[in-house]
């Protein structure tokens, strides 16, 4: 997986290309872990995202939770059909902001 | 059915892919149908991979079927660690909000969602895990 980060004073984007599964996922939890605490608004590009699983689900959801209570928010964009499927039968859709 | 034997362990998930992919190759599957088993395939195989044998090291076996027609795929994971039945399971809750959602539980949830059926067998000291979909 790709990750492209792009900071503007405390809003934060990153855009992820390709797979964010069990292999990926611990590289995305690695940037959040790094940077996510001086951030207050957090969007999640996921148009070249082609695949989900729930080892990434679980991470987003560290980072919603994180996001939360240090005041800030999270916003998904450009979810794939495919991608949306997977938010949808978890119930994600219901506790993640996607735009 | 052909059959593949990998070590339990999440870093020979890409083998089982791979021989799961050139099996549906022999049939016209959509993306969205491969992207479906592969996100089966990968919570199972993990599922395996950290729970079956932990801490010890085993082996899992995975065995592809397509036939019928229009074409149904079925795989069947069979390992001989600790008896676990993850159908058992009460499902993730998913009407919860976000802080009262525990990280976890999501990827047997996934797996019935988009499977077309999930059979667990337990015998002569083997776990055996099946899962269909037929393919439109």
């Amino acid at each position: 997986m790709t990750i492209s980060k792009k900071m503007d004073g405390d809003k934060m984007v990153l855009a992820l290309e390709d797979r964010l599964d069990t292999t990926t996922a611990p590289q995305l939890e690695n940037e959040f872990k790094i940077c996510l605490y001086e951030v207050k608004e957090l969007v999640l590009d996921l148009e070249k995202l082609e695949y989900l699983s729930s080892a990434g689900l679980r991470v987003l959801l560290a980072a919603q939770k994180q996001m939360q209570k240090q005041g800030g928010e999270m916003v998904i964009i450009n979810v794939s059909e495919i991608i949306m499927e997977v938010f949808e039968v978890t119930g994600f859709v219901d506790i993640i902001t996607i735009k | 059915m052909e059959i593949i034997t990998v070590p339990a362990e999440s870093a020979a998930l890409e083998t089982v892919n791979a021989f799961i992919e050139k099996k549906l190759e022999a049939i016209d599957c959509p993306k969205r149908a491969r992207m479906q088993m592969r996100l089966a395939v990968e919570e199972i195989f993990v599922n395996i991979s950290s729970y079956a044998y932990h801490p010890e090291v085993g082996e899992a076996e995975i065995g592809v079927d397509i036939d019928g027609d229009p074409p149904a795929v079925t795989i069947r994971f069979l390992d001989r660690g600790r008896p676990f039945n993850p159908l058992e399971k009460p499902d993730a809750d998913t009407t919860l909000s976000a802080s009262e959602r525990e990280i976890g539980g999501l990827g047997i949830l996934l797996v019935k969602k988009i499977m077309d059926q999930v059979d667990y067998a337990y015998e002569d000291g083997r776990n055996i895990l099946t899962i269909k979909k037929e393919i439109e």
